[in-house]
């Protein structure tokens, strides 16, 4: 965009005015003047979170050519088309604070962002799409409906669209679990056992615990963060046990039960080592998703290359008749 | 912004719900050309009927007013109360005003 001058503000203003903006509970805007930090926070957190959505393509891919009808295609195509859609939403939010596409790209095939551990799990039966969305998606539900009033205008304005669309997700997930456990003995089981690895790391989602989340404090205090992320875990868990029972599967936590006086469920700790060693890249599927990213990168440049020449040969073109 | 020459230009997109209605600003892509920033569009902002028209613009071409000159440029009008209808004090046995 062009921007008609203007004098520059001093800092000591800009800061007073961003302060009272969020004070107001206002929104921030691209060009408005932000603190390094707030912007360098936003920028690994929208960037974080736009390849999530890239990489998650990958594990419900996996089930889009072996899905069993018709329409289970259909509908698990239209899914991943939307988390392409999400990536591509979030990508343009964090390009808002001053980080082009081509660096956001290369950050994510040199490793040097990250991407939410939980894409790191391989999808080993077709149950797996189901509890993905119910699970997965869940979590990123409770997630990403507070972010909606994050403080930052461009990020909250992408989530409100992805919530819409994962409310599909989630729904299309459960009806998928449900239908399979009122078939066959065999089907329940491969719901169970499907459930049973993706439990634990659905509560991981919401990050460390709040006394080991170093950053969390700084972000909510700019409201970048609505909700502590253990508070988000007790709410997830909270929706879930009722949904479970529904479903007529266990969740594999022998200390899952309900708290009276609380008023909310007790459940176990994470293993927070192992939470720790799939962000240093050893999950069973990291060196596989980033292998699989790359290489669709490189097989995609042709179509680059193709689209910019032909736009460059029409433009020259059109200079030449305009003649 | 970044020096990248190769990159593809920035353009916004702005959708018409439903006749009747403005074109709303909804968002932002890279294309390499016109016609293929309104395919790019068409996909990433309207999977699920989201509008009936679509305007896509070079965000280069579009000249915004600055957010360090919000108060000089908007305050001609913070003082010129009389532009609103509430300004006028009318009886309340005058009907349809």
């Amino acid at each position: 965009m062009t921007t008609t001058p203007a004098d520059p503000a001093p800092p000591d203003a800009a800061q007073e005015r961003f302060d009272a903006t969020i004070a107001r509970g206002d929104r921030i805007e691209p060009r408005d003047w932000m603190p390094d930090g707030y912007r360098r926070t936003l920028v690994r957190q929208i960037a974080q979170h736009a390849h999530s959505e890239i990489i998650g393509m990958q594990p419900e891919g996996n089930w889009i050519g072996r899905a069993p009808s018709l329409r289970r295609k259909a509908i698990l195509l239209a899914k991943v088309q939307d988390e392409a859609g999400h990536g591509l939403y979030l990508y343009s939010a964090c390009e808002t604070l001053g980080v082009s596409r081509a660096e956001l790209t290369e950050m994510l095939l040199s490793g040097r962002q990250k991407y939410s551990s939980i894409f790191n799990y391989p999808t080993l039966s077709y149950a797996d799409v189901g509890t993905i969305g119910w699970l997965v998606d869940g979590a990123a539900i409770c997630n990403q409906v507070p972010l909606c009033r994050t403080s930052y205008g461009p990020y909250g304005r992408a989530m409100i669209r992805i919530c819409k669309e994962e409310s599909f997700h989630q729904r299309q997930g459960y009806e998928l679990l449900m239908t399979m456990t009122r078939g066959t003995d065999g089907q329940r089981a491969m719901v169970q056992e499907s459930v049973d690895r993706f439990w634990w790391p659905s509560l991981m989602m919401f990050g460390p615990p709040d006394a080991e989340s170093p950053n969390s404090a700084r972000s909510m205090a700019w409201g970048v963060k609505r909700n502590s992320n253990d508070e988000l875990r007790q709410k997830f868990v909270d929706m879930t046990v009722p949904q479970a029972d529904a479903l007529g599967v266990t969740l594999p936590d022998p200390d899952l039960r309900w708290n009276e006086e609380r008023g909310h469920y007790d459940f176990g700790e994470p293993d927070w080592t192992e939470l720790a060693e799939v962000i240093r890249g050893n999950g069973p599927c990291n060196e596989q998703r980033m292998a699989h990213r790359r290489a669709a990168h490189d097989d995609g440049a042709w179509v680059r290359e193709a689209a910019t020449a032909f736009a460059e040969r029409s433009a020259a073109r059109a200079r030449e008749e305009a003649r | 912004m970044s020096g990248d020459r190769r990159e593809w230009p920035l353009y916004e997109v702005f959708v018409r719900g439903k006749r009747g209605l403005n074109h709303v600003h909804v968002g932002s892509l890279h294309a390499p050309d016109d016609v293929m920033a309104l395919r790019h569009a068409r996909d990433v902002y309207t999977r699920r009927n989201e509008g009936v028209s679509i305007w896509v613009v070079r965000a280069d071409a579009i000249t915004a007013s600055s957010p360090d000159e919000k108060d000089p440029l908007f305050s001609p009008s913070g003082d010129k109360v009389y532009r609103h209808p509430t300004f006028y004090e009318i009886p309340e046995n005058v009907p349809h005003m």
